[in-house]
């Protein structure tokens, strides 16, 4: 007893002495050149788990293609799996600005939880950059300084649809989305388009969200007979529409229609059903662009599988904030010559070169692209340097 | 609408319907007789089509897949009997809830690692993949009414093995009185055992026949449980013949409130529940 007493005693002081020898080094050696904070909150778990990790790889290629620097520093990682749960939003953004106290805040992708980042850094007036969520709002009433968006607004794609239909000679056309805001948000754009140019939205149709029992629906559109539909959904109910579209035989009569979102990341469970499917995106997987290109090779050579649109954005995201920092040499705390910068950069992006409009989001070509063998191939410039109207924006 | 589209759509309902019954059986079955409550019903369902997924990859057929299926999903039922939900039988519901959402949570991972996030299809069988030209511009896959006319078979065979075989007997003696079947030398461990190993397949089995149609997706049992709950609900706690009436009004309710109303048609489904249970607080049908 009076051994072990004794053992642990002296366990406890040598733990001491070296706890004691560790401390006064730890100041020595944070005291090198001081890293940026990198704050990325992302869906690492769930249904949106590869498109965080899509963007943080492509965020992470950026970084690394500069040497690991940006604007001549360092970077340092603060990671939040966000899980695409706007309840936990603000926490999590909280942790990351409080208690990591990042420079920049990157997220995310689901735009409920990018709302309530976008709010919050308005609050703490930290720099945020959404690398996906298109939600109008984080570039309409929710717009500000410190707040810049890498990839697009809901508004934008199905805008440059609309035009692409009534172009077709589409007059009549039935809409289907799922009700929230994205999805409305996005019907919304394509009849502003589409009416402006002549033709007719006959029924606007929507179904709760995530609801994927297409049926009732499709004998509806099969008993109005439109001359197009176009639809809004994603991931696994955009899989299931566009298959059972075709067993329905609406198919080869009525064409269908939709933003890029409905054809991407879903071609492989879409099989021959999608073939030859024509939706609106600011990418493609087979541009014919340098960039394009050389992103293409270096992000294969560094995670040993083919980009998609995500990891662009998250490219960008990165490519964004280091043309801030490479006007400030690293400066953080010049904060609005770091943010005019990135107002004015001109991002050399893998989709093509885009600037950014007033309200902080890109000013960008939407493509036109065909379902062609398990890939979206590019047809066309749908809309050419396409702003969105950011409207509710005071800046 | 004309009558031909509302014929249509009543056979949309019609089917919509029977696949739920299928997936809400299960639950029911669980839910009354062992007293269950079961969040990770809607699990089973999921691991059912992702098993038709990835053995119809192997297999290249889905009726083999399904075969293999069938066998694995008894036995993942009988094995989460054994090792957890046969301790569950004295406990209260909040400790049933707690179990079953964890599991949820475990299946979701479990799926994640083993087949990955991304959404697949599965392909519908060769023989089954014409559809019938309904109207000029709609037609009706095959597939779709070979899957009511399986949930048609396994309402009937159900209700047979309930009503009239010595099992059924046994399973319903059980769901009244657990200890006086017992006393009477009736293994009730093993009508337990055998009831949640087929409310499980049950489950698994209307994932599998549903994944050519609804495709497989991460999270997808989560939106089949609380219809299924629904179901249950009005059908009355237990009864499978319940389940079937409810399962077909919901399909109603469903179908037509999105033509009908269509910014309400969530709705359609909890108004309907709403009232059945001011009309029938315990559900149209009480017990087995």
């Amino acid at each position: 007893m009076e051994q072990g007493f004794n053992r642990r005693r002296f366990l406890l002081s040598t733990a001491g002495i070296a706890g004691g020898l560790a401390l006064p080094a730890a100041p020595v050696f944070a005291q090198g050149a001081k890293k940026i904070r990198v704050g990325l909150m992302l869906p690492y778990t769930g249904t949106y788990a590869s498109l965080g990790t899509a963007i943080t790889n492509g965020f992470k290629l950026a970084v690394d293609e500069g040497g690991g620097k940006l604007g001549g520093r360092e970077i340092e990682y603060f990671t939040v799996d966000d899980e695409s749960d706007a309840a936990k939003a603000p926490e999590n953004a909280n942790k990351l600005i409080k208690r990591d106290n990042v420079d920049v805040l990157v997220g995310t992708v689901h735009s409920g939880v990018a709302l309530a980042m976008a709010r919050v850094a308005r609050e703490t007036n930290t720099l945020l950059i959404v690398p996906n969520a298109g939600a109008d709002e984080i570039t309409g009433p929710l717009c500000a300084p410190n707040i810049f968006r890498t990839s697009f607004s809901a508004w934008q794609p199905s805008y440059a649809m609309g035009q692409v239909m009534a172009d077709r000679k589409h007059k009549n056309v039935v809409t289907l989305a799922w009700k929230y805001s994205f999805g409305e948000q996005s019907v919304a754009g394509f009849k502003e388009a589409f009416e402006k140019a002549g033709g007719k939205v006959v029924k606007e149709m929507y179904l709760p969200f995530p609801n994927v029992e297409f049926q009732p629906y499709l004998t509806e559109i099969a008993a109005l007979k439109p001359d197009a539909v176009f639809v809004f959904f994603s991931g696994g109910g955009a899989v299931k529409f566009v298959r059972d579209y075709a067993a329905a035989g609406l198919r080869s009569s009525i064409p269908l229609y939709g933003p890029g979102f409905v054809t991407d990341g879903t071609l492989e469970g879409q099989g021959e059903a999608a073939e030859g499917m024509l939706t609106t995106l600011h990418y493609a997987d087979n541009l014919d662009l340098p960039k394009s290109k050389s992103f293409k090779a270096a992000y294969f050579k560094a995670f040993k599988m083919q980009p998609d649109v995500f990891a662009v954005q998250g490219y960008d995201a990165a490519q964004l904030f280091a043309a801030g920092l490479a006007q400030v040499n690293g400066d953080v705390g010049k904060r609005a010559d770091m943010i005019k910068a990135m107002e004015t950069a001109t991002i050399d992006s893998p989709r093509g070169a885009f600037t950014l409009s007033k309200a902080h989001n890109p000013v960008q070509d939407i493509y036109l692209r065909k379902v062609e063998g398990k890939e979206n191939k590019f047809v066309s410039v749908a809309a050419k340097a396409l702003a969105d109207p950011a409207r509710g924006c005071r800046m | 609408m004309d009558f031909s589209t509302f014929l249509i759509q009543l056979l949309n309902s019609f089917q919509y319907g029977l696949l739920l019954f299928l997936v809400a059986s299960g639950l029911t079955l669980i839910f009354g007789i062992m007293g269950i409550i079961n969040l990770a019903h809607g699990s089973f369902y999921m691991m059912g089509a992702y098993m038709a997924f990835s053995l119809t990859a192997l297999s290249g057929n889905l009726l083999v897949a399904i075969i293999v299926g069938v066998a694995l999903s008894v036995l993942i039922g009988f094995l989460l009997e054994w090792a957890l939900f046969s301790r569950l039988y004295k406990r209260d519901h909040l400790d049933q809830v707690l179990l079953t959402y964890g599991l949820i949570l475990i299946f979701e991972e479990l799926r994640s690692l083993l087949v990955g996030d991304d959404v697949h299809g599965v392909p519908i069988p060769e023989l089954l993949s014409a559809s019938i030209q309904l109207s000029e511009t709609l037609s009706y896959p095959v597939y779709r009414l070979f899957m009511s006319a399986v949930c048609i078979l396994l309402a009937i065979v159900m209700y047979w093995l309930i009503r009239h075989t010595r099992l059924g007997m046994m399973i319903r003696a059980g769901s009244s009185n657990r200890e006086m079947v017992q006393a009477l030398g009736i293994n009730i461990d093993l009508i337990y055992r055998i009831v949640f190993g087929l409310g499980v397949t049950l489950a698994a089995f209307a994932g599998m026949l549903a994944a050519p149609v609804s495709s497989v997706y991460p999270g997808m049992g989560n939106q089949v449980l609380i219809i299924c709950f629904v179901v249950v609900v009005i059908g009355g706690v237990g009864s499978v013949w319940g389940a079937l009436v409810a399962a077909l009004l919901i399909g109603l309710a469903d179908t037509f409130g999105k033509v009908i109303a269509p910014d309400y048609a969530g709705l359609a489904v909890y108004v309907l529940m709403a009232a059945v249970l001011l009309w029938r607080p315990e559900g149209i049908f009480r017990r087995i």
